[in-house]
């Protein structure tokens, strides 16, 4: 047997690996030095746990340990990234090319910097979520400075084709930020091979502990300088100022590792249990909608839309899974998913998506589990569902003139 | 957020569910919200025509928890009520029943309209029907 509630929203975050857990212990104990302390061997130890993790992150998407820059979290880094270029490169210009999509860390940084005088272009995706590299060609003018453009969405899944807009940034002289939250150490990710000048990346996506997370500068070709955010002790080459979260960090180094060395079995593990729990939803529940792209997305996402069923009820209804929704229900917005809205989906669908994020700790039982469980809810609902009703009468809903409150 | 004992009670319990023919004299229906909104409820009232006492009620609801809580309440209030006391039901009413946070206090509102839009669904079918004239 299993724990309940089955946890499925990796994509939220993850559990801490024990084998990261067990890496981060001696540096709360006997290893609690300040790797800034240069003088006695507190300081020494603890800045080789440092460098270590370092080179573990950096290898994970094939850079040099000297272009990461330990952070909190994706957040920070994602703002450190665009903001602190927007200030360095407002010479050269004001313009950030992003895109509708994107994490709100990114999509309010570069709303802030609009109201501080950028023009920022959010570009639209197709109906999977995709950004065309074609699109971020056309979107860029002598002015642009920064293109910011997610390697992986982190509702629907859904990749995108760093390589080739890598490649146009660098053609057209442009600097290339991603916020790889979701991909590092899911999916393969080489900042050489993409082009990519910027990454963010946080450790509690990929099995490591909350509070820590990098950004990745290039060093050259070209050499990608950033206006800090924190003024104090010029930690991390001046970036990024403030005693650095040496628990934390070495622990995101463990947790990279890890991932490095486990990314082509877990993902080949993980996209088993996901067609897994795919197939078994769609042979027994019919108006299922997957959002995101079919083959284009992370192995343990999945998004669906459950017609005629509102995502928070079904949640409450799988009390014994734990999942997310883009349901306005779950948000204090009241509107539903902006991203869900972006790929053209009717505001009803928005409203019946459920997100299922498998991750290294899930298992085959589990998801048989939530397979029955989805189902059986969803079922009780419908006959619970005025929209079901209708449906079966072979009423079309966009027919009818509904009183909007 | 976590859910008030009575919305979970209702939720897994929902009282009432299910659908009167429309088209019968005596049934009353009020259907409110919007699928884009996230909520619907249809709410149907069956009047006893010797007493004018709402004898039963049925819902169904797409929606979240607790809008399928409050409609359920809902229908639990009106039965056993006059026409005129069942549009005295408030929703601040159905809130402190359900201990609804801030939030969910629209789908109190929904199900406050959804009992008015069934009371009046009958009152207009009752005033369009064709009257008995004695010779």
């Amino acid at each position: 047997m299993f724990k309940l509630p089955v946890y499925m929203d990796n994509n939220s975050t993850t559990r801490t690996d024990p084998r990261v857990l067990e890496a981060m212990m001696p540096y709360f104990t006997e290893k609690f030095g300040n790797s800034a302390s240069r003088n006695h061997a507190y300081g020494w130890e603890t800045e080789e746990g440092v460098d270590l993790a370092r080179e573990q992150v950096a290898s994970i998407i094939n850079a040099s340990s000297k272009e990461i820059i330990f952070t909190s979290g994706a957040t920070e880094s994602n703002n450190l990234a665009i903001k602190g270029v927007a200030a360095m490169y407002k010479k050269k210009g004001n313009h950030i090319i992003s895109a509708v999509t994107e994490h709100k860390a990114v999509i309010d940084t570069c709303m802030r910097l609009e109201r501080d005088g950028c023009t920022v272009t959010f570009l639209p995706v197709d109906k999977y979520g995709i950004v065309s590299p074609q699109q971020v060609a056309d979107a860029i003018t002598d002015k642009t400075i920064i293109v910011s453009i997610m390697a992986a969405n982190n509702e629907i899944g859904t990749v995108h084709p760093m390589k080739e807009i890598g490649a146009i940034c660098k053609a057209k002289g442009v600097l290339f930020h991603t916020d790889a939250t979701q991909a590092v150490g899911k999916i393969p990710m080489d900042v050489e091979d993409m082009g990519i000048d910027l990454l963010s990346m946080t450790a509690h996506k990929m099995y490591g502990p909350k509070g820590v997370g990098a950004l990745y500068v290039r060093r050259k070709d070209p050499r990608v300088r950033l206006d800090a955010m924190l003024d104090g002790g010029g930690h991390e080459r001046g970036m990024r100022s403030g005693t650095l979260n040496v628990t934390g960090i070495v622990g995101m180094g463990m947790a990279a590792e890890i991932c490095r060395k486990e990314l082509h079995s877990e993902s080949e593990r993980l996209l088993k249990l996901r067609n897994r729990l795919h197939e078994g939803i769609n042979s027994k529940l019919e108006d299922a909608y997957l959002n995101g792209h079919p083959i284009h997305r992370l192995p343990g996402n999945l998004n669906i839309s459950f017609a005629f069923v509102e995502g928070e009820g079904l949640m409450m209804g799988i009390k014994d899974v734990a999942v997310s929704s883009g349901s306005a229900c779950t948000s204090a917005s009241l509107e539903p998913s902006y991203v869900l809205k972006a790929l053209g989906l009717g505001d009803e669908l928005a409203h019946s998506s459920i997100r299922f994020g498998l991750g290294r700790f899930n298992t085959e039982d589990e998801v048989d589990f939530v397979i029955n469980d989805v189902v059986r809810a969803v079922n009780h609902l419908r006959d619970m569902s005025p929209l079901y009703e209708m449906h079966r009468q072979g009423i079309d809903l966009k027919t009818v003139q509904w009183a909007a409150h | 957020m976590a859910y008030s004992t009575k919305v979970l009670e209702h939720f897994s319990n929902p009282r009432n569910v299910g659908s009167f023919d429309k088209d019968d004299p005596m049934v009353g229906t009020g259907i409110v919200g919007a699928p884009e909104c996230g909520d619907v409820m249809k709410l149907q009232i069956k009047v006893n025509p010797l007493t004018g006492l709402i004898e039963d009620a049925k819902f169904k609801t797409f929606g979240c928890g607790s809008a399928i809580a409050s409609s359920s309440l809902a229908t639990e209030w009106v039965k056993g009520k006059s026409l005129d006391a069942a549009l005295g039901i408030r929703n601040t009413e159905i809130v402190e029943e359900l201990a609804l946070p801030p939030v969910k206090v629209h789908c109190s509102v929904l199900a406050e309209d959804a009992i008015k839009a069934a009371i009046k669904n009958l009152q207009d079918k009752q005033a369009n029907a064709p009257q008995t004239v004695n010779s």
